[in-house]
């Protein structure tokens, strides 16, 4: 029974059922919504968010944030694809090597100058967000990498299926996703995260390195970015400097807080996040299908984004009175 | 590790001393802590027991002295050094990770090795859990810290200490947040740790429980240690006597005010947790000492009467008028005043100038209409620097240039020029040298008999015997005592501020 | 005055440090550097360019930014009081599409501009409730609010661009005396709360907040109302600007001001005002809006690419970030 009752207590339970809730509220409005062609749909928006979404939660678990996983993703891409572009002779999969690597060195300037000047992140990102989006026009002189020059074989990876007609780059954010729980619920440093997050004046007495940890978090950010970069160029087949991860850290950190991961650090789960994705790629797909304009997502994410920032408040006030009724019972 | 013949000492300390900031609050303390006993600290606020536990757990270095753990000489530069040499630390208020579940707190930064390291969940639990049996606790360990009681956290720090052997185990006050049934089981087990030969350093001002529990006891006073006993060899007489046994300096007693109506008037003012039933009152002309050890309530009553952590039942009167303060402005308009206990955390505003920190509680003063009159506030700033004698360089200086003495001065003038008719001091001369404390002293006694009304907390028994008409003490969050003038000893106060059995099972 | 005879203690050196010179007060003000910049920013410009030399072009180049520049001047209020908005722009841009709108909709001008700002309060007051009433962080409160003013910004206006009658457009064509209306409206905003921040209590107490909150709160100063009313004065800052742009551009489309937030956090930050709040002044962020206008304006003429100059306003930011923290930490002892 009580097993029970704490698994229907799970942030990560709450958010399933919403995903039921509106799939079927949406089904019953429009039944095309239930099909598989669909779920083909919701699928493949999700991908890219998942990704950047993982390396997000460790950043906002560790109680930073990094706003520029949009131009950094944009920055990467277009490194890659220009590298296609000029030498078509480097084979397509070292595009990956190039743009993980290429968002890894972002992601450690940002790491770097967060902890190296105690700067708040959030500013310090604001700043590169800007930084790199201007970097990806002047590397590019602000043209677009057209569809030709895309290798056929990385395209490939959105449309063809190793199986059930589910493309490769779902099994590749997947993949991400289960990396992404064994660092961070099975690997020492990936707790020490966790506990960075949760009491930031208490891990150094627990001799974790906290400039350390924060750097890590940043650079697999970036890296997690960068991988969102090259699969960009896959899913579009172009990349462009000023729409590619154009709001792209609006939608990650909206999935990503309302998956559970809390603001304040120490909390967040790979599962709540991967539920938070969906939930975000079905509010996505639905939308045209309802007669909802596409220019309504931003707004959605906003107001995503704020009622998470509540839910998380009352469940944190909820944890203060408990405790504060513990010690008036003493 | 070789274990020493069996009378060595476990920790053997000589001539430790302690200095922060060139006070000296640890002098010379030479003490052996035996294997297997349960050694008792004990004495006032400030006395250097704590300073002296935290030097064995590496949280400070010593300025002066030597220890040595099993006749080995060592240095203990750090916590996790500590940790490895086999000590342990328990705050009051223990250190954990509360989103991490209990299991992982008792393993994060013992275990070393790979950070890609796998988290050997299971092996985790099932040890975690071996523990908590062989503590007795029962607690399901996969749960997060977050919603444990702080019993069930010190019982973690307690667990940590021996899942990584600990052969000393220092626990600063730990009953202090505790039920008497949870103190039992902390007893019990701390008594089963002593018998398989390990090391307790119990700090407590209880000392019933100390009576119950520990085996000898060394009581500081000032930053020295006085002495070390069996237990059963003094009477609790004597171990007060011992605790205060400094002899009073020449404090000015306070000159004679005309004591008038009464001003500050408080009745059964609660704060659940905090403090309960809380009834007294001050009149104009009187100083009212409030009494009692650290953590006592004191500084929640006076925060509760000034509206920052308002009360939730009680009535408060000023002058005869009932009031109902929600937030501080209310209560300096009512002709409150409150110098807070720390200065900077609630009082100074570090960057900025002395003036602005003078003048800062009279908006309407300095600024008639809003826009500041430039000339008027710098006289009234100049003339408290003048009256209080301030020093300083410039009004124009930022007050964290200031020593610590002449910041409280500025203080006290940011609330003189209130006019307050009722002034609440809270450790108004902590960390503040003797000179300038003099003359904190005279300043109160005139402050009195200018006709107003003050509620001063303190710490130091001397300070409310030479300056209050009364003293008021507080003991875990209640009254329980008002003691006049003439009957105001420091045995007086010591044995109504000190916890006695009876109240902490009221409690 | 102090009366060195009657006190029996010695005095420590600590007792009293020596005061700073004059000059090295005044050197060490980040303001000072921001000065210093403007002139070599001039010098740099005008040898690119001899149009530099020519002040109608300064002028009329500022009005590009003059509506970031005063909402940047209230934004240096907020970061001074210890908090942060980073939901001006799209705010702008919300309250610009209802007003046009609103226009299209009724055809009246005064019901319009009534709509415009009294969104702009709204959305400041959203702001304000979940900052100070839910006692939610500012900075991550508003990043949500950003992504939320912008969509309802897009959902009102779509992709379309709302046309506004001509009497209306043209701002910045507008001459008084000789100067563009939009900078004189900055000159006398930033003359207005100059005064408001340096000589009013109200000023003085947004300076106490930003530097020990808990002190404030001892000392009866009303933190949480000073905080609620001056992120309802970015509101109402940022619908005047957004109206403003809209005259400026004739038409209000939902990316009005998009990016502004990163312009503006860098006019504050490049005048030298404290990120973690306490210190700052509106001469700095004043000096600071010249600068980027300078920089920008330079940048453009050489003929560098958009892109070019977003990229030097990001590293713009970190530097001056990085710099006033240094100054700031230095002068701290």
């Amino acid at each position: 029974m009580n097993a029970l009752r704490s698994i229907l207590l799970r942030r990560e339970t709450g958010i399933a059922v919403m995903i039921v809730l509106f799939v079927i509220a949406v089904g019953i409005a429009k039944p095309r919504f239930l099909s598989l062609e669909y779920l083909r749909i919701i699928l493949l928006l999700t991908p890219l968010i998942m990704i950047g979404a993982m390396g997000q939660m460790l950043v906002l678990v560790a109680r930073h944030v990094d706003l520029s996983i949009g131009s950094t993703q944009a920055f990467a891409a277009m490194v890659t694809a220009m590298m296609f572009k000029f030498h078509p002779e480097i084979p397509w999969y070292l595009g990956f090597l190039v743009s993980i690597g290429v968002g890894l060195g972002l992601g450690f300037v940002n790491g770097a100058l967060t902890t190296l000047f105690r700067l708040p992140s959030i500013i310090v990102t604001l700043g590169t967000l800007n930084l790199y989006r201007g970097l990806t026009f002047i590397i590019s002189d602000a043209r677009q990498v057209d569809r030709q020059y895309i290798p056929s074989a990385l395209k490939a990876m959105s449309t063809t299926s190793p199986i059930l007609g589910i493309p490769w780059i779902i099994f590749m954010a997947l993949g991400v996703a289960l990396l992404t729980y064994w660092f961070a619920s099975h690997t020492r440093v990936g707790r020490q995260v966790f506990a960075l997050g949760s009491n930031p004046a208490a891990a150094p007495l627990r001799g974790i390195r906290v400039n350390a940890i924060t750097l890590m978090v940043f650079s697999i950010s970036g890296a997690l970015a960068g991988l969102s970069g090259i699969m960009y160029a896959s899913r579009w087949g172009f990349v462009n400097p000023s729409n590619t991860g154009a709001g792209f850290e609006f939608q990650v950190i909206a999935a990503v807080v309302i998956g559970g991961v809390s603001i304040n650090g120490g909390v967040g789960s790979v599962l709540g996040v991967v539920l938070g994705v969906l939930l975000l790629g079905c509010v996505s797909a639905a939308l045209p299908l309802l007669g909802i304009p596409g220019t309504a997502q931003s707004a959605i994410y906003g107001a995503v984004i704020i009622v998470a920032l509540l839910i998380d408040r009352s469940v944190r006030q909820r944890g203060i009175a408990a405790l504060a009724a513990q010690r008036a019972r003493a | 590790m070789a274990e020493a013949a069996a009378d060595t000492p476990l920790i053997a300390a000589r001539g430790i001393s302690k200095s922060f900031a060139q006070i000296e609050v640890l002098r010379d303390v030479d003490l052996d802590l035996r294997r297997g006993e349960i050694h008792a600290l004990l004495g006032e606020n400030g006395a250097g027991k704590s300073t002296f536990a935290k030097i064995l757990a590496g949280v400070h270095r010593p300025t002066r002295g030597t220890l040595k753990l099993n006749g080995e000489p060592v240095e203990i530069p750090n916590p996790i050094v500590a940790q490895r040499l086999g000590i342990t630390l328990i705050h009051q208020e223990p250190i954990s990770f509360p989103d991490l579940s209990v299991a992982e707190n008792l393993v994060l930064g013992r275990t070393r090795g790979s950070p890609l390291g796998r988290v050997p969940w299971a092996q985790m639990t099932r040890e975690a859990r071996e523990l908590m049996d062989l503590l007795g606790v029962r607690m399901d360990v996969t749960k997060p810290m977050r919603g444990l009681s702080i019993a069930d956290q010190q019982m973690v720090e307690i667990a940590r200490a021996l899942a990584s052997d600990s052969r000393l185990i220092i626990m600063d006050e730990p009953t202090a947040p505790l039920t008497p049934k949870e103190v039992d089981t902390l007893f019990a087990i701390a008594r089963r740790l002593r018998d398989e030969g390990r090391t307790i350093v119990f700090i407590s001002h209880r000392l019933e429980e100390v009576r119950a529990l520990c085996d000898r006891v060394t009581v500081f006073r000032d930053g020295n240690k006085i002495a070390t006993e069996e237990i059963g060899k003094l009477t609790d007489a004597d171990i007060i006597r011992l605790m205060i046994g400094r002899p009073l300096r020449e404090y000015m007693h306070k000159s004679r005010a005309e004591i008038g109506e009464v001003a500050l008037k408080v009745e059964n003012l609660t704060l659940p947790g905090t403090f309960r039933d809380v009834s007294f009152e001050v009149k104009k002309g009187e100083i009212v000492g409030l009494g009692g050890l650290v953590g006592a309530g004191r500084t929640d009553v006076a925060r509760a009467i000034f509206g920052v952590a308002p009360a939730t039942s009680g009535t408060v009167s000023i002058n005869g008028r009932p009031v109902d303060i929600r937030e501080p402005s209310q209560a300096i308009a009512l002709g409150l005043a409150y110098v807070s206990e720390d200065r900077a955390v609630s009082g100074i505003f570090r960057t900025l100038s002395v003036e602005e920190n003078i003048t800062a509680a009279i908006p309407r003063k300095i600024a008639p209409g809003g826009i500041i009159r430039g000339a008027l506030e710098k006289a009234l700033a100049s003339e408290s620097v003048r009256k209080l004698r301030i020093r300083l360089a410039s009004l124009r200086q930022p007050i964290g240039e200031l020593s610590g003495g002449n910041q409280q001065k500025a203080i006290l003038a940011r609330w003189l020029l209130t006019d307050p008719s009722v002034l609440i001091l809270d450790e108004p001369t902590r960390g503040i040298d003797i000179g300038v404390k003099a003359e904190f002293y005279e300043m109160i006694g005139e402050l009195a008999a200018g006709g107003r009304a003050i509620l001063l907390i303190s710490s130091e028994l001397p300070e409310l015997l030479a300056l209050c008409d009364r003293v008021l003490v507080m003991s875990e969050g209640r009254l329980t005592a008002n003691i006049a003038r003439a009957d105001a000893t420091q045995e007086a106060i010591m044995s109504a501020a000190v916890p006695r059995s009876t109240q902490a099972v009221a409690a | 005055m102090t009366d060195q005879t009657s006190t029996p203690t010695a005095v420590s050196a600590l007792d009293a440090a020596p005061p700073r010179p004059r000059w090295q007060v005044i050197l060490i003000r980040p303001e000072t550097m921001t000065f210093v910049l403007l002139v070599l920013a001039f010098i740099v410009s005008s040898s690119i360019s001899p149009y530099f030399l020519d002040i109608n072009y300064i002028l009329s180049s500022f009005t590009l930014y003059a509506e970031f520049s005063i909402v940047a001047l209230v934004l240096t209020m907020v970061i001074i009081a210890g908090e942060i908005d980073l939901s001006p722009a799209a705010n702008m841009a919300l309250s610009a599409c209802l007003f046009a709108w609103t226009y299209q909709a009724t055809q009246s001008m005064p019901l319009a501009i009534l709509v415009g700002l009294g969104a702009g309060i709204a959305m400041g007051a959203f702001n304000a409730v979940l900052v100070i009433g839910m006692q939610l962080p500012s900075i991550i409160v508003t990043i949500g609010t950003l992504t939320l003013y912008r969509g309802l910004a897009q959902i009102i206006a779509g992709d379309q661009s709302i046309r506004l009658p001509d009497y209306f457009i043209g701002i910045n064509n507008d001459l008084w005396l000789g100067v563009p209306v939009p900078v004189i409206i900055f000159v006398v905003v930033t003359i207005a709360l100059a005064f408001f921040l340096g000589a009013t209590i109200w000023g003085r107490q947004i300076y106490q907040i930003g530097t020990n909150e808990v002190a404030a709160q001892h000392a009866g100063i009303r933190a949480r109302r000073i905080k609620f009313m001056l992120f309802l004065a970015m509101g109402f800052a940022s619908a005047v600007a957004g109206m403003m742009t809209a005259s400026r551009l004739g038409s209000v489309r939902y990316d009005l001001g998009l990016g502004g937030e990163l312009q503006m956090v860098l006019m504050a930050m490049l005048g030298g005002t404290y990120i973690f709040g306490g210190r700052g002044t509106i001469l700095g962020t004043f000096l600071a809006a010249w600068l980027l206008s300078v920089i920008s304006t330079g940048m453009l003429t050489a003929q560098w690419l958009p892109a070019t100059q977003l990229c030097v306003l990001g590293l713009l930011l970190i530097i001056s970030i990085v710099a006033t923290n240094l100054i700031y930490s230095r002068t701290q002892r």
